[in-house]
């Protein structure tokens, strides 16, 4: 078996932590998913050095690798921007206003679907735009994600506000979740290496609530442990 | 008779950090696990099985046949995989739990782990959710910190490692063997059953794969018991769901009720469609599950009172849609996504999307004939149970529904020469618009 990847831009600490994710695995294939996150985290990209070192740990072949790689969206062929904003256009949010969202982006950033906004003088900061599938957070229609964090309820002009205030570096933080990261260090944790973020953002977000606000108003319950018929039958 | 909403899984989400151990524990969190450890694994599964729990990804298998379906005289190790991979359009209830209360599904893991006999479980969350990841990753490091997983948990001499493993894009890693696929470091293409995965699942090996909400549902199981849970729901379906409510309605969001729950009750307490509209369609569980309409308001949302109508409890994902949408639109997009995610196995899906898709353009655009109505039925007819797995079979739904439902909103369109609604009176700030 080989064990040492073939001429790569990786650097010995990406080649031992894509050898750890291997070793998180009864059978060590099982880590190539997460293992090419860490390839995007560290390269932004799917390159042929990251499928190869992937390849050599794997005991597979490039083409195997790279079959896999292929068939997932979040695997990218070129690069994307530090901030990656996916529009929901699946029908519930695109009749919500998620078409309205992806044109306004398109023409304000003046690209199409999956390129990378030019990045102005003046900007510290790149943005890409995709139209995305169902993320699950259809309560908050329509919705946007920035580098795979939700940005709820937006609105085209909120939309426009957001990637402007990310291309001017400014901090942003998703509307139920953590400030924004880049896309780069997004893909690390994807990867399985926390990077501290996660007690930031509340439990829950106001359209997770409605249900249990009313409960809470009318005092409704599941039945309480000590009302479980288990010794005596129910009373119906 | 129970409350009409009875929350239990969503009981935690309006805590201050309901995702920390500590929240968790003070709410009686991980004592389910002592109860289990008193058990015998069989008479957990005979627990769980007693409770009437099916599962909750849609598909209402019972959760504790599924479990005993396990040869336990199979040498081979066994495993447990948690499907997190929420991508049903509309469905949106896994998301919030894991990010509002992940150790409650932790400790679901550990029961049903230690009730199938396996020492080795896998939490598949889909790629796109990354602080839904942070959240699970977070607690299950805590919960190895606390002894709640690692080797001879709480004294019990049961051993148990869960690896939080990220998806990368893929609506079919929903289907469970594709996800074994995918958790295989695979192209995730569904496989040939049987086997089944109880036989020959993870690396050949007997394996159970459970839906998020299934697995956290069996801590409260174990602990309150079986007729606990038996005394939420309807007869044949028990206990409780997370029912999610999203689009024209005015309070969007998660409702935890006992199964058998109308759409008319959910909508009283959502504060009813959108103001000035009324009710056009609705899915009851997710884009593959056909189409309903008002008539359909008083049907009780368990898996029998959807499948008498000819739908599908499916995930409890309502969608509801007013008047001013065109249901063509609604119907060719999510055909567009069938064919976007069908995974090029089996030719009647990967062929038969991509003709669903010409064919629902054409009539979007006012082109072709109402003979193409037919057609387009003609092709379902082709896909529908002639598919590998259930993505064709899902990408049906929506149009032979639809048109049952509106075949006059599809001639309107030939008449008109295009689509007659406008699709700024559907947004979220329609009506509400400033000028500029």
């Amino acid at each position: 078996m080989n064990t040492q990847p073939r001429a790569s831009q990786l650097d010995d600490k990406t080649i031992g932590e894509l050898r750890e994710i291997a070793a998180r695995y009864p059978e060590a294939r099982s880590g190539l998913l997460p293992m090419l996150h860490l390839v995007q985290s560290v390269q932004g990209r799917i390159t042929p050095e990251g499928i190869e070192a992937c390849a050599a740990i794997l005991d597979l072949s490039p083409a195997e690798v790279n079959g896999v790689a292929t068939f997932y969206t979040m695997y990218k062929r070129h690069g994307v921007g530090d901030y990656h904003v996916g529009v929901c256009t699946n029908t519930l949010c695109a009749v919500m206003g998620g078409d309205a969202i992806f044109a306004r982006l398109k023409e304000h950033l003046d690209i199409g679907n999956d390129e990378v906004a030019v990045q102005r003088q003046g900007d510290s900061r790149t943005v890409s735009l995709e139209h995305i599938e169902c993320n699950a957070a259809c309560d908050y229609a329509p919705v946007v994600m920035v580098n795979w964090e939700f940005m709820d309820n937006q609105t085209p002009e909120s939309a426009v506000q957001m990637v402007e205030a990310l291309r001017a570096g400014h901090d942003v933080s998703s509307t139920r979740g953590p400030r924004l990261c880049t896309w780069k260090e997004a893909e690390r944790v994807l990867a399985g290496f926390p990077d501290g973020r996660v007690d930031e953002g509340p439990t829950a977000g106001t359209a997770s609530l409605a249900g249990l606000e009313i409960a809470r108003e009318r005092g409704w319950t599941a039945p309480g442990p000590s009302a479980a018929p288990a010794k005596e039958a129910a009373d119906d | 008779m129970t409350d009409p909403l009875t929350p239990v899984l969503t009981d935690l989400w309006d805590a201050e950090q309901g995702w920390k151990l500590a929240t968790y524990a003070d709410k009686g969190g991980y004592e389910a696990l002592d109860v289990a450890f008193k058990m015998s694994p069989d008479d957990v599964i005979t627990a769980v099985k007693d409770s009437g729990l099916r599962g909750r990804g849609g598909a209402g298998f019972p959760t504790g046949m599924k479990w005993s379906f396990i040869p336990q005289d199979n040498p081979k190790p066994k495993y447990l995989v948690v499907n997190a991979d929420e991508s049903e359009p509309g469905t949106c209830k896994d998301i919030p739990l894991m990010m509002g209360n992940p150790h409650v599904l932790v400790e679901g893991v550990i029961i049903s782990s230690y009730a199938i006999r396996a020492n080795k479980a896998f939490i598949y969350i889909r790629g796109e959710v990354v602080h839904v990841i942070r959240r699970v990753q977070a607690a299950v490091a805590e919960a190895y910190a606390a002894g709640h997983l690692g080797a001879n948990i709480h004294g019990s001499g049961y051993d148990l490692d869960v690896v939080v493993h990220a998806g990368a894009g893929a609506y079919i890693c929903g289907e469970e063997t594709a996800l074994l696929e995918g958790l295989e470091g695979r192209r995730g293409q569904p496989r040939l059953r049987p086997p089944f995965p109880a036989v020959a699942g993870l690396y050949a090996s007997p394996t159970v794969i459970n839906n998020v909400e299934s697995i956290a549902s069996v801590p409260a199981i174990v602990k309150n018991g079986a007729s606990w849970f038996g005394a939420m729901g309807t007869e044949k379906s028990k206990g409780h769901g997370i029912f999610s409510l999203s689009g024209h309605v005015m309070r969007p969001g998660q409702y935890e009720a006992p199964l058998g729950i109308t759409l008319r009750e959910l909508l009283d307490l959502a504060g009813g469609v959108r103001h000035g509209h009324q009710l056009k369609f609705w899915t009851p569980g997710g884009s593959s599950t056909p189409l309903l309409t008002a008539e359909h308001l008083d049907v009780p949302l368990d898996f029998e009172g959807v499948g008498a109508v000819g739908s599908m409890l499916g995930t409890r994902a309502l969608q509801i849609f007013d008047e001013t949408v065109c249901v063509v639109r609604a119907v060719l997009r999510w055909t567009e996504f069938y064919k976007h995610e069908s995974c090029g196995k089996c030719t009647p899906c990967r062929e038969g999307t991509w003709w669903l898709v010409q064919a629902l353009t054409r009539l979007e655009n006012g082109q072709g004939s109402e003979e193409d109505l037919d057609q387009l039925l003609d092709q379902c007819d082709n896909i529908l149970g002639r598919s590998f797995c259930a993505l064709g079979d899902g990408a049906t739904s929506p149009i032979s529904s639809s048109i049952q439902h509106f075949r006059d909103e599809y001639l309107a369109h030939l008449s008109h020469g295009g689509c007659p609604f406008d699709p700024a009176k559907s947004t979220a700030w329609a009506g509400q618009e400033v000028s500029a």
